[in-house]
């Protein structure tokens, strides 16, 4: 199913004396133009696209050409054309792709390949800890990242007791739900009821219909279009149960088509529109202004891909070429100010973050996520010791183990 | 009890549902023997144009019609131009299908965006009843309704009606039927429109279930095979009971053994095409 290969030569004529003459800086980005995940694909190339227009195409004193390749979201095809953006079309650094089962995909032939990729939405936990990648570096938490916040939150502020968890089949479903898990059972709370509906289910009716109904609180665990067809369906069968969400349940980029529903639903994220720091707002405006949404994750991780990729050509003074360098750049960037907070790349390519707890309220008549509570400085790890996290499984299905499950 | 009356219930809503997706696939195949691959597409398709007619300020059941009629005309047009030059040429017409889905997908993308979009309930159906003391869903058992009313309108026309007469001896024997004058090739456009109808109107019944996004149309073609697997293609008492059958199956198989939820699904499919390929609720003559 590849079926656009554009070639988006994005030289603007007249653009900065300075760049003219300059050899480009080619960025191959891998995107999805197709299938179930094009709305993220789309949203990321508004994120990339965005921040480019805003520097005149040009960082570090180096226009920049975007070679734009669609990967369907099917891994086989992420290879290929990882392959062809390095082959054929030479590029310097890669932006992309959007699943983590994609970057999976490439890890092998980017480690052969030595082409430095920051990734702008792939959260998959081992990406960046037990099969770290010397030129891999995220725009993005990780999978856990900021649900281990909110599993504590949950348990000491919000004083839950008993939960029950829902979220998608499939390895980010695992690994949000078990960093949440974690931190909640080890503040004192109890998960007592896990279920995993596959990703391309018909109706969650008969999942809905089974949450205990006494439980304190339910934690849903979504991406793409699933956060808002469970969220439908939950309203649908009158459960008033509040709900937790991970960083994709209420996304600004579904956010937008859903209802009241949506209203109270408390999740987190390294993001949110509703961020007030004059950046933020500025950035939002932006958004707003080009694409008529507010910013969500795809769009927030493009655009913070693009800003890495300017800093760390700032530090080298454009010499992309210089691989090590670059990468090295890339790899120790620290930005005290950015629209989302301080941003920090820790030493295994995974930034330290601001996680947002954010609750759905309307307001000006749109629904927005609106920030409860700040924790600043999170790391992958969170509050655990490095060694130590990285000697354990990695979270899924079963880790850890949920002991407190009733019948 | 609680859990097996609610249970049942969803069964049964995901029964409705599925029948109103799968009575036009195993109509078309029926009659026709065309495996519409592209039933899936239409059946989003039907949705979309009726999000559209939604959004245009109409109400619910005008987008039922819309949702109908368009993918009506559509099924007719890929019938009289496609279809019929393939005629007896199984593996063309599949790949010419499966082909359509694609370009109905893509098109879809363009025109309706990526982001998931959920239609709304009517505002007289919304909210949830309760039945038998526990609270179910008020639309998920219009959809029992709707699915039971088009499954006796579709028995009527098939079994009461001239046109029905002549597409059943259409499905028993084509030939003979040719001998007597039926004029085969407007009977095929007529059920492969009415197959087409049931699909788009289904994509919009089905909408405020289950939403309407890219990959629909992929998520929901399976369910009508399955259905056509099991109901056997000869008759819509089969396909009736056949979608009842899956939507209780697929609801206990995920509620009770969630790990096995599509082995159970699809466990009772491998077994009818072994022993019974008529279908299990099929006529027993080949």
């Amino acid at each position: 199913m590849h079926r656009r290969t554009l070639v988006l030569a994005l030289l603007a004529a007249g653009h900065g004396a300075l760049a003219a003459g300059k050899e480009p800086v080619r960025v191959g980005f891998l995107t999805v133009n197709s299938g179930a995940l094009a709305a993220g694909g789309r949203q990321m190339e508004e994120g990339l696209t965005l921040y480019l227009k805003e520097h005149g195409n040009t960082l570090a004193g180096r226009p920049i050409e975007v070679v734009t390749l669609d990967t369907a979201g099917q891994p086989a095809t992420t290879r290929t054309r990882t392959q062809e953006a390095v082959e054929r079309y030479k590029v310097h650094v890669i932006i992309g792709p959007l699943a983590a089962f994609e970057a999976l995909a490439i890890n092998d032939y980017i480690k052969q390949s030595k082409v430095p990729v920051i990734s702008p939405s792939a959260a998959a936990e081992d990406l960046t800890q037990r099969s770290p990648n010397p030129w891999f570096v995220r725009a993005v938490g990780t999978s856990a990242q900021p649900n281990q916040p909110l599993g504590e939150y949950a348990a000491k502020t919000l004083k839950y007791k008993r939960v029950a968890t829902i979220g998608d089949d499939f390895a980010f479903g695992h690994e949000t739900t078990a960093g949440f898990q974690r931190t909640f059972e080890e503040n004192g709370g109890k998960i007592v009821q896990k279920q995993w509906a596959p990703l391309n289910v018909a109706d969650y009716g008969s999942y809905v219909a089974a949450i205990k109904p006494d439980v304190d609180a339910v934690y849903a665990s979504f991406a793409g279009a699933n956060g808002l067809r469970f969220l439908r369906q939950y309203a649908e069968y009158g459960l008033k149960v509040p709900v937790l969400g991970n960083m994709t349940t209420v996304d600004e980029g579904i956010l937008k088509n859903m209802g009241d529903e949506a209203l109270g639903v408390v999740s987190c994220g390294w993001y949110t529109a509703a961020i007030d720091t004059p950046a933020n707002k500025k950035f939002v405006q932006a958004g707003r202004a080009a694409y008529g949404a507010d910013p969500g994750y795809y769009t927030v991780g493009a655009y913070t891909a693009a800003m890495f990729l300017d800093l760390a050509l700032q530090k080298v003074k454009g010499k992309v070429e210089d691989k090590d360098a670059f990468m090295k750049a890339l790899r120790s960037l620290d930005i005290p100010d950015s629209f989302r907070g301080p941003i920090k790349i820790d030493d295994h390519g995974n930034p330290v973050l601001t996680v947002y707890i954010r609750k759905v309220e309307r307001k000006d008549g749109r629904l927005q996520n609106t920030v409860i509570q700040t924790y600043p400085n999170v790391s992958q790890f969170w509050k655990y010791d490095p060694k130590t996290f990285l000697s354990q499984p990695v979270y899924s299905r079963e880790y850890p183990k949920a002991a407190n499950l009733e019948q | 009890m609680r859990f097996w009356l609610i249970q049942s219930l969803n069964g049964l809503a995901l029964g409705g549902l599925l029948f109103l997706l799968s009575s036009g696939f195993s109509l078309i195949f029926g009659l026709m023997r065309v495996a519409n691959l592209s039933h899936g597409a239409y059946f989003m398709l039907g949705a979309y144009v009726g999000l559209s007619v939604l959004n245009a300020g109409y109400g619910f059941w005008a987008a039922v019609a819309a949702g109908a009629l368009s993918i009506a005309v559509l099924g007719a047009i890929i019938e009289r131009l496609l279809l019929r030059r393939l005629s007896g040429r199984t593996f063309s017409q599949v790949l010419v299908t499966l082909g359509i889905a694609f370009i109905i997908a893509d098109s879809s993308l363009l025109i309706w965006s990526g982001d998931p979009m959920p239609l709304p309930v009517p505002r007289a159906l919304m909210g949830a009843v309760p039945v038998f003391g526990v609270f179910f869903p008020k639309y998920r058992l219009a959809v029992v309704g709707i699915s039971i009313v088009t499954a006796v309108a579709l028995w009527a026309l098939l079994e009461r009606t001239r046109l029905g007469a002549m597409i059943r001896a259409g499905v028993d024997d084509m030939d003979m039927a040719r001998a007597l004058g039926i004029p085969v090739p407007r009977l095929f456009t007529a059920v492969f429109c009415l197959g087409s109808a049931l699909a788009g109107m289904g994509g919009v019944l089905g909408g405020p279930i289950l939403s309407v996004y890219p990959g629909l149309d992929m998520d929901m073609l399976p369910l009508a095979l399955i259905v056509l697997i099991l109901g056997g293609p000869r008759s819509v008492v089969g396909a009736f009971a056949a979608s009842f059958f899956v939507g209780f199956v697929y609801t206990f198989g995920q509620a009770l053994f969630p790990q096995l939820a599509y082995v159970i699904l699809f466990l009772p499919m491998v077994a009818a095409l072994v022993i019974r390929p008529s279908g299990l609720f099929g006529a027993q003559t080949a």
